[in-house]
């Protein structure tokens, strides 16, 4: 059987998923004989050299570059997974929903408690940065999301159960224990 | 008319008293049946329908519906528990449940519902409320998104002269509940703690102390709600 490949992203997401991943401790030895890694901040290749089976996906979209990364990813993943609450339903990010774009950015840059450095008020205004979007958006209100595992972070287990059923093609056992919104 | 009354939920034979609902008489011969807005103590309303059954192939809400002798009841089926999980996933979009940030993750009985039907996500879009918090009191306080007006606050937390900590307030979409403020000023420590144990969700927290248990030792982390009811 050949390897099956695999790449993954953290859009608006913290890592922590990622660092869920590597919880799958020496598993990680039985994974690499599995899968081949393309796209990923695992291996730090930035752009997409085949079409990939799987893609993970961790975070929300809060930006412009989120919504692009993650239409790439579907342009060139069979299979998408969302991967963690933010990729779910926005998570923590999506706490700033209903408040006005403005009010978030001067609270962060000119009004915060903790903002000490920014006595010309300036705010973020480069063309190179992406633009923030109205609402930090759940994935699959993007893009088709074929699989979502649910947990903040998504328990090690649970990513290893449910990769290794995509992987080999058998149904997913996910016991209670497993699945946790937290 | 005989006290007793037999009657099937899924072809198990239940004994029920005269008068019972079907979830009490469910209960008491260990099957377990949701329920969110019914609660202990307080008259039924049926106004969730999480704890909708088939009875004679209709859909009924077990917290209202008498046991009557020889009825046929399913309530364990697919077509159910996909009802069920709906409510749950519509429950779940219509305010702003956080799971990670909340305090009654692991303790809350919505999203150990959502761990018993498996929802991996709600079907439904997120509507991102913004109703905001009130944490006027001294004990407690109210996250009025997280909120899915069971009522269980305002018919059970009562103060010795039987007067209502909780209230409605506002119509339509713009409904919540509210606690009297002059009234929560003066709740007891007990009073306040049953207030948050009572609530289904995260809407009523107890001020200062937060994520006190660890992940594990919580009350719905190992085993699915409603597993202390079932006997099979």
């Amino acid at each position: 059987m050949s390897k099956k490949i695999i790449a993954t992203t953290s859009l608006a997401g913290c890592f922590g998923c990622h660092m869920s991943i590597l919880d799958i401790d020496e598993r990680i030895l039985d994974l690499i004989e599995l899968v081949e890694f393309n796209k990923s901040p695992i291996d730090d290749i930035k752009k997409f050299t085949k079409q990939v089976d799987i893609g993970i996906i961790e975070g929300g979209c809060c930006n412009s570059e989120n919504v692009e990364v993650l239409k790439y990813f579907r342009e060139n993943c069979n299979i998408l997974v969302s991967l963690g609450e933010c990729a779910i339903m926005g998570g923590l990010p999506a706490l700033r929903n209903g408040i006005p774009i403005e009010e978030c950015i001067h609270e962060a840059y000119i009004d915060g408690p903790t903002v000490k450095l920014n006595e010309e008020k300036i705010l973020p205004n480069d063309v190179e940065l992406p633009m923030l979007l109205d609402n930090v958006y759940p994935c699959h209100d993007i893009v088709k999301i074929d699989y979502f595992l649910p947990g903040c972070p998504p328990r090690a287990d649970l990513i290893w159960n449910a990769l290794v059923a995509l992987i080999t093609g058998n149904e997913m056992d996910l016991p209670y224990e497993l699945i946790k919104f937290d | 008319m005989s006290e007793e009354i037999k009657f099937k939920i899924d072809g198990k034979e239940i004994i029920a008293k005269n008068g019972q609902t079907i979830v009490e008489a469910a209960r008491e011969n260990g099957v377990y049946i949701p329920t969110l807005c019914n609660f202990k103590g307080v008259k039924p309303k049926g106004s969730c329908r999480i704890c909708s059954v088939k009875v004679n192939n209709r859909f009924m809400t077990s917290c209202t519906t008498p046991a009557s002798p020889g009825m046929e009841v399913y309530s364990n089926t697919d077509e159910i528990s996909d009802l069920r999980k709906s409510i749950v996933e519509l429950l779940f979009v219509s305010g702003n449940h956080f799971c990670p940030a909340c305090e009654k993750s692991g303790n809350c009985e919505l999203q150990a519902l959502a761990y018993k039907y498996r929802m991996m996500v709600p079907r439904f879009p997120y509507s991102f409320k913004k109703k905001g918090v009130i944490a006027t009191g001294p004990k407690l306080l109210k996250e009025q998104d997280r909120c899915i007006l069971c009522q269980r606050c305002i018919k059970t937390i009562k103060d010795v002269e039987g007067r209502r900590y909780y209230a409605f307030r506002n119509r339509g979409n713009k409904l919540e509940v509210v606690m009297d403020e002059a009234m929560s000023k003066t709740i007891s420590d007990e009073l306040a703690k049953q207030a948050m144990d009572n609530c289904p969700v995260g809407s009523i927290i107890y001020k200062e102390i937060g994520f006190a248990e660890p992940i594990g030792t919580r009350k719905y982390d190992k085993k699915p709600i409603g597993s202390d009811i079932e006997t099979n």
